[in-house]
């Protein structure tokens, strides 16, 4: 019978496992957010009546109107009068569902009068965050780890929706989010807030949310931007305006603090142990996406490092350096020098020197990074 | 209706076709052109299966387990342009061949050699395509619709032949569509009126417009991708002055009317099954071509309700929202008409009339979630997600395939001189009718629970709906199995099939035998 | 074997012309999008012209603040940020922001900043004076400069625009561009 999608529908709900999993859009955190879901749920309704009539009445067709039933078929194939009815009719359902939606585009489309202004560019496959009013910036990347994905380890509750750093706004207050890329374009989106705007490389978008409720709210990059795609999740702490005000305060002071340190630290030396400790840290997190944990790259797409190129070459450290701290114009390689510490950038090149038998023998020093950034 | 005064028997006794793989090469007959494209279309069909096989494979369970992030987005990728560009629409293509000549009265198309070419291009278009998953870098990654920069700065040499064989299709397409023009325009036996067309014909006539006036429009914009990857330009490269939203506005210009190119003939193969198994004429059979033409008109005016979440003013944001809204009043009409075709008709529930009633329904589901869609404060909820991934798979799987199957059905007899082995059709109709929608319905709520598409892997609240959707996807590409079998079958034999086997049908094709002699109406038919 | 073959010539002849019109029209589509979108504003770009600042009736009855974002693209090393974040402006008002940029890296290099507006509607009503968006700006290795951009906005710029942030994003063109005719440039400076 034509009914099977309404039955699976129900089957579906009462399945246990199902009903735990969210079947409906979010309501949200905020006015817009709820807005929207009830317009979602309107035209749902409004589409539900439509589909049982039409539904309804073939149903009653199949049923009355087989052969079997009404063996002589009747002969009319055209009435103006109903033709002109139901045109008219879903043209006014129409209009009904447009004016709710009209207005709540036009309130979502008012960024005026923000109170916190964040600059959000996409890049693949992170987030960087950089707050307007305060000297604070930062990346935002995926923190699950990479065995959970390959089925080694359980995956964990927040599994491909978690982050080293979420984006922290206040509630109550009008958050604008001015959303760029640095290369293709990618989508920020938070379910919670309704709120979804492109990053568009070379352009900047505006979009706004006002929470009402402190708590994490997560979501996800909603445009395929290559590869890690499906791992560059969006984390967003909305905290009550007191507490974010204190936390942005501390983080300003955390910020100037590490540069201050970052250059303290160019006096200090590490040694190989924490080189290659920390330098394997970094390059798992942050350089095996592309040139594989075992350093063997991907044919023809990312170089090898292992037992090839720069990495062993021991007349090529500075060149290594260079291309580590500032990328290779025309490729996919980025310029790491704004995105690592410098304590970190030693570490890495280090343990790229040395790993996967490689066995240069040298130690990289944030001194060394150093002396190529200003060169 | 049309009448058949006079017939011709006199070619019947011609009926020689030449042989060997001479014949298939060098044909410039509608039918084996047509044939051709249905073979090429299955084969296409069963590929793009393939991949998405492979898809919900590794969509089985949250974690990557069989494929690596970058092949899964080309798998992605080439099942999207395989489906529209080598299933779907020659599918279309196909039955356009085979049946708009013996419609309308004609002996042939109007330009047969052209024909030939529009067909033998393709494999070789389909070659390239697939043959670049094979290359260093692997095949196109970036999704069917192709966005710069993804496809441009950041992708691999693979761009190059996707624009090839893209340009390849598009020829194929446009040279389909003027031969389909003039073929009704030039060559509608006497009496034939505009008026008196069979719907398909006219949907036909209407989709051939649609693709000659967008098709050459995707190929400036491939055109342009690839210039701006290897030519220096700047089209969609900010950093040279260009806009990477602007290749948005020119793909979708042509991608709206496209998906209405896909589904304008299925409205013509269901308008000829209902009423064939209703035994009821069409209800209004001129408001179904008015709906159509307005259809496709409004299709021009609503491309960017794809690009809402881009950054668009207000005010281009509400003008497509109500474009897009008011496509739903023709459509409904034609919904409507079919309905109160079916109302105290006399129906008997063959396998054609299968697809047809199932059609009606999911379609019109599919037209529910376009309906909301449409809806731009809700579409940025929806935008990106498996929501859409629902509507689409709805509109065009159990809507353009099954009205592809339908037509199969249909007009199987007519082609083959056998009856199809109605066991086995049966069964192909209802396990297909049950995996599809275990397959698709689930995916409207991955996507109102916030899952965006095109990722291999995702957060472990999608699991048991995606576990549901794989398990459904292995069914229904299982069940077109049973259709490989039911065709291959039916080609070889069966029960021999009446000049016009079902008892409801009208139209010229059912008045030559079965099967239709390769030369029909050479001599043109009187039409009442 | 038919007895008439109507004249499809005609027909196939209009037809092939439509088709090779709409691939024109492809085209067409590039400079109809730039135009559209310079009369509109609609995706928030501003002219690529210095704009010459005829005197205008300064509106002191209100402010209108102007923020400054900048953003490297993926693979340039510069540093590259406004000497201020934002400020207040009487539209019909002139006013000069400094830019920094320097290029930390041992070659000379060359790179383009890339204006954008939000909200775009604001673009509209934006004049640049001048800018160092108008040209490709070289750079010594290790060298650091301060590159003006002076500007005013239109008096008759809509009452419901208080605030809208203009944001420069830099692209290395260095690749494009070869060595001698960046030295050349930087010889001219």
């Amino acid at each position: 019978m034509k009914m099977k999608p309404l039955w699976a529908l129900l089957a579906l709900t009462s399945l246990p496992a199902v009903a735990q999993s969210r079947l409906n859009m979010t309501q949200g955190v905020t006015e817009v957010s709820n807005q929207v879901y009830d317009l979602h749920m309107i035209i749902f309704y409004i589409c539900c009546v439509i589909g049982a009539i039409v539904f309804g009445l073939m149903f009653i067709s199949i049923i009355r109107h087989r052969k079997s039933k009404n063996p002589k078929p009747a002969n009319f194939h055209e009435n103006v009068k109903v033709e002109i009815a139901w045109t008219i009719v879903p043209l006014l359902i129409l209009a009904g569902m447009a004016v709710p939606a009209t207005t709540t585009l036009i309130a979502m489309e008012d960024t005026a009068d923000a109170d916190v202004t964040v600059q959000i560019t996409g890049s693949q496959w992170k987030w960087h965050y950089k707050y307007f009013e305060n000297d604070v910036e930062y990346f935002s990347r995926l923190a699950t780890q990479q065995e959970q994905i390959n089925n080694q380890f359980e995956k964990g509750e927040n599994y491909l929706l978690e982050v080293d750093r979420p984006l922290v706004i206040p509630t109550d207050r009008k958050v604008r989010f001015l959303v760029t890329s640095d290369d293709v374009i990618h989508s920020w989106w938070v379910p919670d807030f309704a709120v979804k705007k492109d990053a568009n490389p070379g352009f900047i978008n505006e979009t706004w949310t006002r929470v009402d409720e402190p708590g994490i709210y997560r979501g996800q990059c909603a445009e395929l931007c290559g590869k890690d795609h499906g791992f560059m999740p969006v984390v967003v702490i909305a905290k009550e305006p007191a507490e974010y005000e204190k936390w942005i305060t501390e983080k300003e002071e955390e910020q100037r603090k590490a540069r201050e340190r970052e250059q303290e630290l160019l006096a200090m030396e590490m040694s190989e142990d924490e080189l290659m400790d920390l330098g394997e840290k970094i390059y798992n997190s942050t350089c095996s996406a592309c040139h594989q944990a075992n350093g063997q790259g991907v044919d023809g797409t990312f170089p090898a490092l292992a037992g090839s190129g720069v990495a062993v070459d021991p007349e090529a450290k500075d060149k290594h350096i260079d291309t580590v701290v500032n990328g290779v114009t025309g490729t996919a390689m980025q310029a790491f020098g704004s995105q690592l510490s410098m304590r970190e950038l030693a570490a890495v090149i280090t343990y790229e020197r040395n790993a996967w038998g490689n066995d240069t023998g040298d130690l990289i020093q944030a001194a060394d990074i150093n002396e190529v950034m200003n060169q | 209706m049309s009448t058949v005064v006079e017939e011709t028997h006199h070619d019947t006794h011609h009926d020689h076709k030449p042989s060997g793989i001479g014949r298939w090469l060098f044909t410039t007959n509608h039918k084996d052109i047509g044939s051709m494209y249905l073979w090429l279309s299955f084969t296409m069909f069963l590929v793009g299966g393939a991949m998405a096989m492979v898809i919900r494979a590794e969509l089985f369970q949250p974690g990557l387990q069989l494929v690596e992030p970058q092949f899964f987005n080309q798998m992605t990728t080439v099942h999207g342009l395989v489906m529209i560009f080598g299933a779907v629409m020659p599918a279309f293509t196909g039955l356009a061949n085979w049946m708009i000549p013996m419609m309308i009265g004609a002996p042939d198309m109007a330009l047969p050699r052209m024909n030939n070419w529009s067909f033998w291009i393709l494999p070789f278009a389909f070659m390239i395509l697939l043959g670049s998953l094979f290359m260093e870098g692997g095949g196109p990654a970036f999704g069917w619709t192709a966005y710069a920069p993804l496809s441009t700065t950041y992708s691999s040499d693979s761009t190059a032949l996707f624009v090839f064989s893209v340009h390849i299709m598009g020829i194929s397409s446009i040279m389909s569509a003027i031969n389909v023009i003039v073929t009704i325009m030039n060559m509608r036996a006497p009496g034939m009126n505009y008026m008196k067309m069979p719907l398909f014909v006219w949907t036909w006539f209407i989709t051939a417009f649609l693709l000659i006036a967008v098709m050459p429009v995707l190929a400036g914009a491939v055109t342009m991708l690839l210039t701006d990857k290897y030519f220096g330009t700047s089209f969609f490269d900010a950093a040279g002055g260009g806009d990477p939203v602007m290749y948005q506005h020119i793909f979708w210009f042509f991608g709206h009317p496209e998906v209405y190119i896909m589904i304008l003939p299925s409205f013509g193969i269901i308008s000829a099954i209902i009423p064939a198994f209703a035994r009821k004429r069409l209800f209004g059979y001129s408001s179904m071509v008015y709906a159509t033409a307005a259809i496709a008109l409004l299709s021009f005016l609503v491309w960017a309700h794809h690009m809402f979440t881009t950054g668009m003013p207000v005010f281009a944001e509400l003008f497509f929202m109500y474009c897009t809204m008011l496509i739903a009043v023709p459509t409904g009409v034609k919904i409507f008409n079919w309905v109160a075709t079916m109302w105290r008709g006399s129906m008997t529930f063959e396998t054609p009339m299968l697809f047809a009633l199932a059609f009606v329904i999911l379609f019109t589901i599919g037209g529910f979630s376009g309906l909301m869609l449409a809806i731009t404060p809700a579409d940025f909820q929806y935008h990106d997600t498996y929501f859409v991934v629902a509507h689409f798979h709805y509109v065009l799987v159990t809507g353009a395939i099954f009205s592809i199957m339908a037509a199969a059905y249909y007009w199987l007899p007519k082609w083959t001189g056998h009856m199809y082995d109605s066991t086995l059709a049966k069964t192909h109709f209802w396990t297909s009718l049950i995996s599809v929608n275990v397959l698709f319905f689930p995916m409207h709520f991955a996507g109102l629970a916030g899952m965006p598409r095109r990722i291999p892997d995702y957060a472990t609240q999608f699991a048991d709906i995606n576990q549901i959707a794989s398990i459904g996807g292995f069914a229904f590409g299982l069940s077109q199995l049973i259709f490989l079998w039911v065709a291959i079958k039916c080609v070889k034999g069966g029960e021999k099939a009446a000049a016009k086997p079902w008892e409801g049908a009208e139209g010229l094709e059912w008045t030559v035998p079965s099967p239709a002699p390769y030369h029909t109406f050479e001599k043109p038919p009187k039409v009442e | 074997m038919s007895e008439q073959r109507p004249d499809n010539s005609i027909l196939v002849k209009r037809l092939l012309l439509t088709v090779a019109g709409m691939f024109a029209f492809g085209f067409a589509l590039v400079p109809l999008y730039d135009v559209f979108c310079e009369v509109t504003g609609f995706n928030g770009r501003t002219s690529n012209e210095a704009a010459v600042y005829q005197q205008v009736e300064v509106d002191e009855s209100r402010t209108v603040t102007v923020q400054f974002l900048t953003r490297n693209a993926k693979g340039i090393p510069w540093k590259f940020e406004p000497s201020i974040k934002q400020v207040k402006i009487h539209p019909g008002e002139v006013k000069v922001v400094n830019f920094l940029a320097g290029n930390p890296t041992s070659s000379n290099m060359i790179a383009q900043a890339i204006p954008s507006v939000a909200p775009a509607e604001a673009s509209l009503y934006l004049n640049k004076v001048e800018c160092f968006c108008f040209n490709q700006q070289p750079l010594a290795a290790g060298a650091e400069t301060e590159m003006p951009m002076q500007f005013y906005l239109d008096p008759d710029i809509p009452d419901h625009i208080t605030t809208f942030t203009l944001s420069y994003t830099l692209y290395d063109m260095t690749a494009n561009t070869s060595a001698e005719a960046i030295a050349q440039l930087l010889k001219t400076e």
